[in-house]
Formats: structure tokens, C-alpha cells, sequence
């Protein structure tokens, strides 16, 4: 097979030599241009070539970086569609159907401990308005407890209260007030 | 037990062309009460100039009078007659209808855009036993005496003050009557709440006159507004605002608009309460992981820190004299109304009748307070002693919260459910009388009663 090959090139090279050797051949000086040329096109390409490759890594770094947020957003997304845990009237214990839900969110967090959320606490209109204010800390602070104990850090979590003065659902139907008794875990 | 539902229809629309940034959204209904309260006969004051008059008086009289639940003004139809003066008043005329009592008065025009009003308050009965004509031993001599005529003044009014000097008169007249100052030059400041979807800014804080009439606002915001009040002097409101996304107590001057941030604490700044003397602010934090009483020296800033317990304490309330505070606690299971002497530190618990007892104030002469008391799952406003007796429940709404008593401690205003929307309502301290105040758009919740204001 080796020789093969070489075969085949003297069948090319030579009918190129006897040309040459026909005409009346270039200058010193042409030969030594030509060769610069030649080398200053390789080198071009060779640059072009790492630019491009370098290009190409870049923008497959880009990409990979923007696929990587394009997650966490769809599953932030995914979170604020489940947000809210109800209470019971008057009381400010997560209740056990709730549990999978912040443990989602626990687990958002603790794996992107830049991100931070506002836990808001809310009541129905029942009792006053200061004393629901109370009672809607205490709710958004359960909820503050339970994702802490789950691993998020303090310092990702800050609990406001609303009270009774931003309901869900208008009205005083047990409907309405059930919707209302509430923790949101927001983020910002 | 008798509703009377009768409506009481302002003629507020002169009112409401002279001023173009006054209107009135709340429209007093009155529900009970009317028929327990006293006749009396508020003459028609008789305009002796040309052309329309600028106000109404004798309107706005009748409607404080009966929004007192005190007194009954007969209507001016069913009126004997239309005396503008006590010489001209038909004394069996009205006796006979079982009126005892007369105003008459007169509206001049004194120089541009002024007028001259002149009233005399008459007591029917006693002009009816000596004719007006009374002799009394005065300085040796035997004078005739206008004994039967109560009280006779006049004034020069700007065309603009028609409504004001109506309520000073019905102050006047409240006050000669009952023996007992008239609150009808007062304010109420509240919060109304607009729709949320359609307003950026659904959350108001306004003042209008005690009657709803021009209504003010003095903040907008598209986060809540909570807990106005008033500052002893009547000059500034205290409310919590969480315009930033956070509760912080602000102080904002009513006639300067200017305002003051005053605590920004973590965790809740709420419940802002006066001292008397208007030198430090009662209120809750929760920086120190849950609800407790703090009072704030105006001045200085500095904290005093008052209770401290886990369990929630909140709406604080001084004594009228300053020296202690009431709140409400949860310590003993249930919220419950205790006091704390600011000296001793000493707390005693002062409600035990009925499962929750909330929001406390105390009435003006300071030996009463009004709550809001759970019992059978109904929340109503009641009145207490400080003593730890039995409370009298005072409304049949439902969801009361919020009371706030007039100054001369005649009456409650409070927020209530009505038909599904907060709405303000009113309640005697003897709970006969009853009032609604329908708001024209939104909820209308946390009223607060102003001070006296002159």
C-alpha cells in the first residue's frame, strides 16, 4: 500500500516538474515572494482558525450558562406556582399536607443559596386588625421555621406580615376566609 | 328593637361646588335610636337678603342633633310655625306637639361674601308658664327677665364657613341641652381601601368632618395603611404604612403634609398610640422575636420596652392620665384586655367575660373602656368597666373591630361588615342609638375619633 502511494505521486509530479522545466521558470525573487505569500495566508488561516475555535468555545460557555439560569427560573416558576400553605382559624402550625411543598422550596434554596424569599403571613378578618397582625408574623415565622429546619439559611429568609389588610378573596364567606389564612413564600 | 332606616339626605352639593377637592363618600344611615331621643324644633333660620344663600345651617343642625341620638328635630313640615325669633315663638303651639325646646335664627347679608347669623335657643315650656315676660329681683329692683330664652348670640360668617358655624351651633345647642361639650366640630381620619386590581393605588388615608363631609386625603399608597391616629393636639396623625414592603409607624402633620418615618424596625412596628400629653408613642415591635409594648419618647427616640413575655401583646392604650397603659395579651391563653402600670410594672388582667377580648380604648372620662369581645364566635363592641366587671355588649354588626370614642364620649365609631364591605358605623355609649356609614367606593376600616379641635 506504501508503495502504492508513492507510486502516485511521481504519476502527479512529474508531468508538474516537466512543465516547469518547459517554460523559461521564475525569479529567484518570485519563488521567495510566492513562499511568503503562502506563509502569510497559513498563518491568516491559522488565526482566523483560533479565533473561531475560541469563538466557539465562548459561545458554547454562553450557552451552557444561559441553559443553566433557564432551569433555575422553570423551577422558580414551578415554585411560585405553589406557593401558599393555608392555615387553620387561629392557629399557626404548618399542617402535614403542606410539608412537600416547602420542603420543595427548602431544597430550591438551599441549592441556590444566593436566591432569597420574603415569607408573608396573612389572616382572615376575624379579631382585629393589630392583633391579626400578630397572628400573621407567628404564621409566616412557622413557615420561616420549617424551611430553616429543612437547611435554608437565615439569611436567605425574611418574614413580613400583612395581617388581614391584603386578602386572597374578598368577602367573609369560609371560603373567602379560608383563602385568606395564609403564608406565601415569595420571591424576589 | 325598631329600625327606623331613616336616611338622612346632605345638601352637601353647595358645599361641594364651593370647594373643589371636598366631597363626602360617606352618607349617614341611621338604624336605631331615633325614637328613644328628645323633640326638639329646629326653625328653619330665615334668610332676610336676596338671591340663594351660600350654606345651609338649620340643615346641618338637624342632622348633627340627630346623629347625637339624643334629640329628634321634628321635621320642618310638621312645624306649628316658622318664628324667626323667641318674641315670636307660639309657645302652646309647640308644647302641644311635645316639643320643649326651640331654635329660631336669622341669616343677614352683613358685606360681601359675609353674613350676619343670629340664633336663639328657647325653652317652650318655661315661656309658656311666665309668657317670656319673667320678673326677677336684681339689684334691688324688679327687671324683666328673658329667663325662657337659653342662649341668644350672633356672629359674622364668611360664605364659606356656612357648614362650621352650623356644627359650632349644634355644639352650642348639645351642650346648653345635655350639659355635656357637642363633638360635632370633629374630625375622623380613616382608611379606604379601593379595589385592587383596578387601582395602582387602592390604599387611602383620609380625614373628613365627624359627619363624612370633606373627605381629604392625605396618602395614597399600593401597600397597605394601617392604624391611624390622632395626636393629642389634633395636629398630626400617627399610622402604619409598609409603602416600603415593611411596616414602619409614620408621623404625618394633617396640615402640612409633612411626614416623618419614625420606626424601622425588623419584624412588626404597629399599633401607634399618644401618650396624653402627646410626648411619646406607645407601640408594638416584634425586633425582639415576638410582639411586645414599647413606648417611644417623641424627642429623644429612645425605647422604653414594657412587656415581656412569648405570648402576643399588642394594642396598646393609655390611661387618660398617663400613668399606665392597657393592651391586649394573649399570656393567658386567649387575647384578653390587661393593664400595666408604667411605674410598678405591675400587669393585672382586667376582662374575663367572653372568649377573646380585643382592641381596648378608654372612654374620655377614663373610668370605662370600649372592646372588641368575642363571645359565641361574634366579635361586638363592648363597653367595661376598668374594674373587671361585666362587659355590656353594645352592636349586633358583624366582625367589629377598630372602635374609636368621640371625645366628649358620646359615641363609637367602629368598622364593621356590612353586606359583605367594611364600612364604618356608629353606636351610643348606651348603645340605643345606631348608625351606618355607607361608603360610595371601597372598604372603609380603622377610624379614628379626633380631639376636641377648637
Amino acid at each position: 500500500m506504501q508503495m502504492n502511494k508513492i507510486m502516485k505521486s511521481f504519476i502527479i509530479a512529474l508531468p508538474v516538474v516537466t512543465m516547469m522545466a518547459c517554460s523559461s521558470g521564475p525569479s529567484e525573487e518570485e519563488l521567495a515572494a510566492e513562499r511568503n505569500r503562502l506563509a502569510q495566508e497559513q498563518a491568516q488561516a491559522e488565526v482566523e482558525a483560533a479565533e473561531a475555535e475560541a469563538q466557539r468555545v465562548k459561545a458554547e460557555a454562553v450557552q451552557r450558562m444561559k441553559r443553566q439560569e433557564e432551569m433555575v427560573q422553570q423551577e422558580m416558576e414551578a415554585l411560585k406556582n405553589e406557593q401558599t400553605v393555608y392555615f387553620d382559624f387561629d392557629r399557626a402550625s404548618i399542617k402535614p399536607e403542606f410539608q412537600r411543598l416547602l420542603d420543595k422550596h427548602a431544597a430550591f434554596l438551599v441549592s441556590n443559596p444566593n436566591q432569597n424569599v420574603v415569607i408573608e403571613g396573612h389572616t382572615d378578618s376575624r379579631g382585629t386588625p393589630e392583633y391579626n397582625i400578630a397572628l400573621g408574623e407567628r404564621r409566616a415565622q412557622a413557615v420561616e421555621t420549617y424551611m430553616m429546619n429543612a437547611g435554608v439559611s437565615s439569611s436567605q429568609i425574611s418574614v413580613v406580615s400583612y395581617g388581614e389588610e391584603k386578602p386572597a378573596v374578598m368577602g367573609s364567606t369560609e371560603y373567602a376566609m379560608a383563602q385568606n389564612r395564609r403564608g406565601v413564600v415569595v420571591y424576589r | 328593637m325598631k329600625k327606623l332606616g331613616i336616611w338622612i339626605a346632605f345638601a352637601a352639593t353647595t358645599v361641594m361646588l364651593l370647594s373643589a377637592n371636598a366631597y363626602a363618600t360617606l352618607e349617614i344611615v341611621i338604624t336605631e335610636g331615633v325614637n328613644s331621643a328628645r323633640p326638639i324644633g329646629i326653625v328653619p333660620f330665615k334668610w332676610k337678603g336676596d338671591g340663594a344663600l351660600p350654606g345651609d345651617i338649620s340643615d346641618v343642625i338637624m342632622a348633627d342633633l340627630t346623629r347625637s341620638g339624643k334629640f329628634n328635630p321634628i321635621t320642618p313640615n310638621s312645624m306649628p310655625q316658622y318664628p324667626e325669633s323667641a318674641a315670636d315663638v307660639d309657645y302652646s303651639a309647640w308644647a302641644n306637639m311635645g316639643v320643649d325646646t326651640v331654635l329660631v335664627g336669622t341669616i343677614e347679608q352683613d358685606s360681601a361674601n359675609k353674613y350676619l347669623v343670629s340664633y336663639q335657643l328657647v325653652d317652650v315650656l318655661k315661656g309658656q308658664l311666665d309668657g317670656g315676660q319673667s320678673q326677677v329681683l336684681k339689684d334691688g329692683k324688679l327687671v324683666t327677665s328673658n329667663s325662657h330664652v337659653i342662649v341668644a348670640r350672633q356672629a359674622v360668617i364668611n360664605d364659606s364657613d356656612f357648614r362650621q358655624y352650623a356644627h359650632r351651633i349644634s355644639d352650642i345647642v348639645y351642650e346648653k341641652l345635655t350639659g355635656v361639650r357637642g363633638a360635632f366640630l370633629t374630625r375622623i381620619a380613616y382608611v379606604i381601601v379601593r379595589d385592587r386590581d383596578t387601582y395602582e393605588k387602592p390604599y387611602q388615608l383620609v380625614i373628613a368632618d365627624y359627619d363624612g363631609e370633606n373627605e381629604t386625603r392625605l396618602l395614597s399608597s399600593p401597600e397597605p395603611l394601617m392604624s391611624p391616629v390622632w395626636s393629642p393636639d389634633g395636629e398630626k396623625l400617627a399610622y402604619v404604612s409598609f409603602e416600603n414592603r415593611r411596616p414602619q409607624i409614620f408621623i404625618q402633620d394633617i396640615y402640612t403634609s409633612e411626614r416623618t418615618a419614625i420606626t424601622d424596625f425588623p419584624g412588626i412596628n404597629g399599633s401607634p398610640s399618644f401618650s396624653p400629653d402627646g410626648k411619646q408613642l406607645a407601640m408594638v415591635l416584634s425586633k425582639d422575636g415576638n410582639p411586645e409594648i414599647y413606648i417611644m419618647d417623641l424627642a429623644t427616640r429612645n425605647l422604653r420596652r414594657i412587656t415581656r413575655n412569648r405570648a402576643i401583646d399588642t394594642e396598646p392604650s393609655w390611661l387618660t392620665d398617663g400613668s399606665g397603659l392597657i393592651f391586649s395579651s394573649e399570656r393567658g391563653g386567649k387575647p384578653q384586655i390587661y393593664s400595666v402600670n408604667l411605674n410598678s410594672r405591675k400587669v393585672r388582667r382586667i376582662t374575663f367575660v367572653g372568649e377573646q377580648n380585643l382592641g381596648a380604648t378608654l372612654t374620655p372620662n377614663g373610668d370605662e373602656m370600649v372592646v372588641v369581645n368575642q363571645t359565641n364566635g361574634n366579635y361586638h363592641i363592648a363597653k367595661q368597666a376598668l374594674d373587671g366587671s361585666s362587659p355590656q355588649v353594645l352592636t349586633r354588626t358583624y366582625l367589629d373591630e377598630s372602635p374609636s370614642v368621640a371625645p366628649n364620649g358620646s359615641m363609637i365609631i367602629y368598622s364593621t361588615l356590612h353586606e359583605g364591605k367594611q364600612v364604618l358605623s356608629l353606636v351610643s355609649l348606651d348603645g340605643r342609638f345606631k348608625a351606618r356609614l355607607p361608603a360610595a367606593n371601597g372598604q372603609v376600616k380603622s377610624p379614628s375619633w379626633s380631639p376636641f379641635l377648637f
